[in-house]
């Protein structure tokens, strides 16, 4: 198959923020995760669990509280006492509406998903309407005296139970008024906190509020008489957060230990009618703070300051036993961070707030597999570029050859162009963009460095010539009449004539780039794409689907390939399927048209199209290099996929030349490593 | 661990603390509840739990109360005495004090006690003893004088000892200071005059005491800041002659001498004590609790406010005047594992036992006392070596004990011993080989004369060897004193093989009967011995499946290759086939060190019949003890060997054999997939290795096939 030199990178010192809240929409099947910089991202779990949107964080924009409403409309609040709506379908913050109340720590939506409430921090809960286009305030609760850290709403939406420092009030709806006050046990296991922080409660059907605090306790509580029923010391630490089933079976609480404890509603004997809530699991799939929890019908979803989204599926709601009832944990974004210009061998790393440009290092040493080789030169930290402004990068790209990087916050675009000197850079900013060049989902710069493609948040892709130190606008290819949805994968053809854009659910269009016209459209398929890429010489568009598929389509013969029938009619093998994360990144040998390679999270693959494809009885993976076999049994069990689990966690992979290859890895040790200390445990007793 | 928890206040309205603090504290018969007397007129009954006080009653103007009220526990009345001869006694309904009923002494009383058993104890302060129930009967009695002129009593407490209250007072006399032993029911009394080594210059500030059995443990916190420990006996050898008792370091410098309200020392438990100073660091004082075995800090508490210098323990609660309230500090000391495991290293020091078996019961040996009880013979061996005899004989004592021994009758021999084996003497080694010489000899001429107590006490000084007396296991031996011959097995460590031989085919040929009459050390079996009462033999199993499990192995075996026996897997589990007695007796055998070249001949001479039961009993003796698979196997391989031939021929042994083959193809298949694996663990390491050396940046070459 051949022999690369891998430049094996380690030094992308990326870290994810943490998770502050995650929301799931039972209708959308989908799940909102924001982060603690801000970052709002949409996983759909129908389509294996991709991340699908994501809306860039700023800094101002903490958020305490995600909410879905009526209409699948995402809003969230934070510390700057803001709450946000987020236009799913331009990618783009709708509009952020001021509550008056100082910053908001809750926010929970009626169970008609008509109306949203917020806790703030003098005290008051405000009640917003929710109109077709923007919210209204429409009247506030009784003031209380401290902040208000939770909110629930009743399922028949009279009540709500809001939970503050060391009590729980119940609010009538109707008619404004706290009706009770429950007073939550400072104490616990003799230890006397100073404070006792409601960090979550849940009013149920029956009229039980459940609360968790800061002394570790999972409460019960007869709203009706505003008395304590039952009371659950579960941790040392923190419960932080709850999340209740729909059918009010089963919930969910994580602490602040990291543990994840599943309650569930069992009868007392196996033939009575009553029903007590139970402690039934724990999980221990975090090591820091569970900061928010979510229930879904079939699965237990968990996030915390240790970046990992988990999603545990629960057993005995899950119908088929197959792979989707594994665990997943999700730590690093779906999408491409790192950029690369092969000519200079270059990479450009995309942070919240800066970009870093490093030149790969080189060597003159030759050895075998598995060797590592001397440096003859390491590689050197070029360049380090702050955004000006409190927003986050979207996306960034250094072009083929080096001179130009661009990149884009959510209200400014930024284009640079690079001087090298010897070993001195020289840096300038290509002034006077453009009133529309505001906001870019995807930026891509074609192979010969002439052009550049902007994807725009309104759903528009805009062509720019690169001149010396300018540029000038081409031409805007703009949506079909009536759709607005944002295009967020880019992929140009290396002779620059073809344009490939994909947004979150549409099929993907192809733009002929000479012509300026619409050239065609790949037929919509089921899942989102998560990479695409156009194959030199031939035209061949590649593009990958969240469900692992990936497809061959001819540009010129507006068809899909050969090759590409021929994988679909056999079906790729199962484990190939079975894979859960999915294909960020797709790449080609400039000089081996029929090889194509793919990567994900844990594994590369190098697809050889003149082979035979694997069924489900070859094996589809195998680490050992041939030793002691002929060759004709090495020729009867090759096969096209040529994979290698080396790297891994994978960020970034991509041929330089025919022979080498740069792997950007990102070790979890080093994450964990920056992460702050989590509470430290016994592990045995004294 | 030793941890002091979060102090709480008893409410001090009622009381009026002076500058010297409070006259006393004192148990009530409910278990929170304590009398508190003050210097001037009040008693205050306290309910620790509650926090304040349950009832309060003073006496008349103008009366003094000299000594703590306390609780006849045997009818729930109160007892205090006021201006130094009057008393009175009342219960809880009683209101006023003036119109309870009032007995007038005819002598002062220093103080009086009451502990749970026995009725209130007086102490006067001329030293006489008295109980309450004579003293009431007439209380115009004459009280004699004990103390001489001068003679103060400086601190005092009664004990329970074996159902019998024991009075022990401390005295001084221009900066002497003597020990007072009491009997109460027996009225004997035993004075001890304290001698202090290199601390002699300072002054005793405040004395605590705990009883272990035989000896009174009297700690005392002088000014340089020590903790000094005295042994006294609790029964006296001679008491009526004056008798000297050195007190010897415990604690280096735990407080400051100079502290300006005193210092306070109580015990709180076989290993810890509570002192109440200003540590040396630091001026404030300070609460501290002190392990003594380990003569660690365990834990301190600050006292701002300063205390009286006074302190007092009772069921969990450290109690002290801080400031002007009455602050009550609740001690708790859970067993820790690491007290566990140290105490159990203790076990090591014997002889014969080299290593710890790797199947240890941990539950039987850290939860209960028993074993660390046994630990501690060896300390306290050595403690009553300190106690000295006071008439210093002009012969060598060594001299005169071995003409006692030729000549007077067994008691008297052994308490002579004693007395020698308390004093350390420079030629010990030789003079007890001496003495067991001695001893034996005259069992030769004497037929009757059986000195086992000495010998036995002559055993457990550890010095003694095989080579030193060879004629001691000899006649154990022939007179099969099986006791004798274990202690000898246990601390020998020069037995020939033959002898060993020789008390197998003792232990295995003796009759149940005399087995259960013989005091045998059980320790080894201990687990068992306990379980044996029960059910058969059912908990052992398991402690044995710590180190290996042939059983669950055969059990599979038995059920994949004859299916049709059930009986056969009931029989896989071990039975013990000897009495707990006889296990303990083979165990040591299995501890005693020997050379299989000399051993394997003197095996062949034991019975046929017997080699199947004691190869039984090698596989099922569990205990605190027990001995290693190693030397079971060891034993059983030689057992085999020399009497091959034998084993083959009887029908009971067949059994044994089977589960013995089973078993080694067990360990077979272990060990082979252990090989299997070996090499998987190999690269496991390397890969690790390989991982950590990884850098940031590097050049790899990767080849795809």
């Amino acid at each position: 198959m051949g022999e690369f030199k891998v430049h094996r990178v380690r030094f992308f010192n990326y870290v994810p923020s943490g998770i502050r809240c995650v929301a799931y929409n039972n209708q959308s099947n989908r799940l909102a995760v924001s982060r603690t910089d801000g970052t709002v991202e949409i996983y759909n779990l129908s389509a294996n669990y991709f991340q699908e949107k994501f809306f860039p964080g700023h800094e101002s924009r903490a958020t305490e509280a995600l909410c879905w409403t009526e209409g699948q409309r995402l809003f969230s609040a934070g510390l700057n006492g803001e709450i946000v709506e987020y236009d799913l379908q331009a990618l783009n913050v709708k509009y952020a509406m001021d509550a008056f109340g100082g910053p908001i720590w809750s926010m929970t939506a009626s169970p008609s998903g008509s109306q949203l409430l917020v806790g703030c921090e003098d005290g008051s809960v405000k009640l917003f309407q929710i109109t077709p286009d923007k919210i209204q305030f429409e009247r506030n609760f009784d003031r209380q005296k401290s902040r208000i850290l939770s909110l629930s709403w009743h399922p028949s939406g009279t009540h709500i139970a809001a939970g503050s420092i060391d009590y729980i009030s119940v609010f009538d709806v109707k008619s404004g008024s706290a009706i009770h006050k429950m007073i939550v046990d400072r104490q616990y296991m003799g230890v006397s906190k100073r404070k006792c922080i409601v960090w979550g409660v849940a009013f149920l059907s029956d009229g039980t509020v459940i609360s968790v605090d800061s002394a570790g306790k999972v409460q019960f509580w007869d709203s009706a008489t505003g008395t304590l029923v039952k009371s659950h010391p579960i941790a040392n630490a923190d419960v932080l957060s709850i999340a209740v089933a729909d059918q009010e079976d089963s919930f969910v609480v994580g602490t602040a230990e990291g543990t994840v404890f599943h309650f569930q509603l069992v009868s007392v004997t196996s033939n009575s009618s009553e029903k007590q809530w139970v402690r039934t699991k724990p999980f221990q799939h975090h090591t820091h703070d569970v900061r928010t929890v979510a229930h879904s019908p079939t699965a237990l979803i968990s996030g915390g300051t240790d970046t990992h989204l988990v999603i545990r599926p629960l057993m005995e709601k899950v119908e088929v036993k197959n792979y989707d009832a594994a665990l997943r944990k999700i730590t690093f974004p779906h999408r491409c961070l790192i950029s690369c210009s092969k000519k200079r061998q270059l990479l450009l790393f995309q942070f919240a707030h800066h970009l870093e440009l490093w030149r790969l290092g080189s060597t003159v040493a030759t050895g075998k597999n598995g060797d590592i080789l001397p440096l003859s030169k390491n590689a050197d930290h070029l360049l380090h570029l702050k955004t000006k402004g409190p927003e986050n990068i979207i996306c960034s790209c250094i072009s083929s050859c080096g001179s130009w990087i661009a990149y884009s916050t959510a209200s400014r675009f930024f284009l640079y162009r690079l001087n090298y000197e010897h070993d001195n850079i020289s840096l300038k900013r290509v002034s006077k963009m453009p009133a529309f060049l505001r906001s870019a989902l995807q930026i891509l710069f074609s192979e010969d460095s002439k052009k550049l493609f902007v994807a725009s948040n309104q759903g528009s892709l805009h062509v720019i010539q690169l001149l010396e130190g300018s540029f000038k606008h081409l031409h805007a290819f703009q949506p079909q009449s009536g759709t607005v949805e944002a295009m967020c994968l880019l992929a140009v053809s290396p002779d620059g004539n073809w344009l490939a854009a994909s947004g979150t659910s549409a099929g993907v269009h192809v733009y002929n780039v000479k012509q300026l016209k619409l050239h065609c459209t790949v037929p919509a398929y089921n899942f989102p794409v998560t990479a695409l890429a156009i194959a030199p010489n031939t035209n061949n568009l590649v593009i990958a689907h969240s469900d692992q598929q990936v497809f061959e389509y001819s540009i010129p013969d507006k068809q899909y390939t050969e090759w590409s029938r021929a994988v679909q009619k056999q079906g790729f093998h199962h484990l190939w399927l079975q894979r859960d994360t999915p294909i960020t990144h797709i790449g080609f040998h400039s000089k081996r048209p029929m090889h194509i390679l793919l990567h994900d999270a844990y594994m590369f693959c190098i697809i050889d199209k003149s082979l035979p494809l694997p069924n489900d009885k070859t094996l589809l993976y195998n680490p050992l290099p041939p030793t002691s076999e002929s060759d004709v049994v090495r020729r009867r069990t090759a096969h096209a996929f040529k994979i290698s689990k080396i790297y891994k966690p994978l960020l970034f992979m991509e041929l330089l030349d025919e022979g080498t290859l740069v792997a950007v890895e990102r070790p979890l040790d080093d994450i964990i490593a920056q992460l702050p200390p989590p509470i430290k445990k016994k592990k045995f007793g004294t | 661990m030793a941890a002091l928890e979060d102090e709480f206040t008893l409410s001090s309205g009622v009381l009026s603390a002076g500058p010297d603090g409070l006259l006393g504290v004192e148990q009530s018969n409910k278990t929170d509840q304590f009398l508190v007397t003050d210097r001037g007129r009040t008693v205050v009954l306290y309910k620790v739990s509650d926090q304040k006080p349950l009832g309060s009653w003073s006496v008349k103007q103008g009366q003094l109360i000299t000594c703590s009220a306390v609780c006849n526990f045997q009818t729930g009345e109160y007892v205090v005495v006021h201006d130094n001869k009057v008393l009175r006694i009342w219960n809880n309904e009683d209101v006023n004090l003036d119109k309870v009923f009032k007995a007038t002494l005819s002598a002062e009383v220093h103080k009086i006690h009451s502990v749970r058993g026995t009725e209130p104890v007086l102490l006067f302060k001329e030293g006489a003893v008295r109980g309450l129930e004579a003293l009431l009967a007439e209380p115009q009695q004459e009280i004699e004088a004990v103390l001489s002129d001068g003679e103060v009593i400086r601190w005092t407490k009664l004990f329970m000892v074996f159902r019998h209250p024991v009075l022990i007072f401390i005295t001084e006399k221009h900066g002497n200071y003597f020990v007072y032993v009491h009997m109460v029911n027996s009225h004997t009394l035993s004075k001890y005059t304290l001698l202090r080594g290199q601390e002699e210059k300072s002054v005793i500030q405040s004395f605590t005491a705990s009883v272990d059995r035989k000896f009174i443990s009297v700690m005392s916190l002088s000014s340089d800041g020590c903790v000094y420990e005295t042994l006294i006996p609790v029964y006296p050898t001679d008491p009526e002659e004056n008798q000297r008792v050195v007190s010897s370091l415990l604690l280096r410098a735990v407080v400051s001498g100079s502290a300006p309200s005193g210092v306070a020392l109580t015990v709180l438990d076989r290993d810890h004590v509570a002192v109440l100073g200003s540590p040396l660091s630091a001026s404030k004082e300070c609460l501290s609790v002190w392990n003594i075995k380990f003569q660690t800090l365990q834990t301190s508490k600050e006292l701002p406010q300063g205390t009286s210098g006074q302190l007092w323990y009772y069921g969990e609660n450290l109690l002290m005047l801080h400031g002007q309230s009455l602050t009550v500090i609740p001690y708790k000391c859970e067993v820790s594992s690491l007290a566990g495991a140290l105490g159990k290293l203790k076990h090591s020091h014997d002889p014969g036992i080299q290593v710890m078996p790797p199947f240890v019961n941990w539950e039987a040996s850290q939860g209960d006392g028993l074993g660390s009880q046994h630990a501690e013979q060896p300390r306290r061996i050595l403690r009553r070596r300190k106690i000295e005899v006071s008439s210093q004989p002009a012969v060598p004592p060594s001299k005169q004990l071995l003409t006692t021994i030729m000549k007077d009758s067994e008691k008297h021999i052994e308490m002579e011993l004693r007395k020698f084996l308390a004093v350390k003497t420079p030629d010990f080694h030789a003079i007890v080989g001496d003495l067991v010489t001695g001893l034996l000899g005259r069992c030769q001429v004497e037929p009757s004369f059986c000195p086992r107590n000495c010998l036995v006490q002559l055993i457990q000084t550890h010095v003694l060897s095989y080579s030193l007396c060879p004629g001691l296991m000899e006649m154990a031996v022939k007179k099969t004193d099986v006791q004798l011959l274990q202690l000898c097995l246990q601390r020998f460590p020069d037995i020939p093989e033959s002898v060993t031989c020789a008390c197998l085919k003792i232990f295995l040929s003796i009759g149940d009967d005399s087995l259960h009459q013989a005091e045998i050390d059980m320790e080894s079996v201990f687990d068992y011995g306990d379980s044996v009462q029960g059910d058969n033999v059912a908990a052992p199993v398991d402690v044995l499946q710590n180190g290996f499990s042939p059983e669950g192995d055969t059990c599979l075996s038995c059920c994949q290759e004859v299916p049709a026996k059930p009986q056969d897997a009931a029989a896989a589990t071990p039975t013990c086939p000897v009495t707990p007695q006889r296990a303990a007796l083979l165990n040591a055998i299995l501890h005693s060190g020997y050379s299989e070249a000399f051993l394997l001949p003197h095996l062949k001479d034991i019975p046929a019949q017997h080699i199947t039961c004691s190869e039984n009993a090698t596989m099922t003796l569990p205990g605190i003890h027990p001995p290693t698979l190693n030397q079971i196997l060891d034993w059983i391989c030689l057992l085999l060997d020399a009497n091959f031939t034998v084993v083959v021929m009887i029908p009971e042994a067949k059994r044994l054999l089977i589960s013995l083959y089973k078993f080694v193809k067990s360990q077979i298949s272990v060990y082979s997939e252990l090989n299997k694996i070996e090499v998987s663990f190999r690269e496991l390491q390397k890969l690790n290795q390989e991982k950590n050396n990884r850098g940031l940046y590097s050049i790899e070459v990767l080849e795809l096939f």
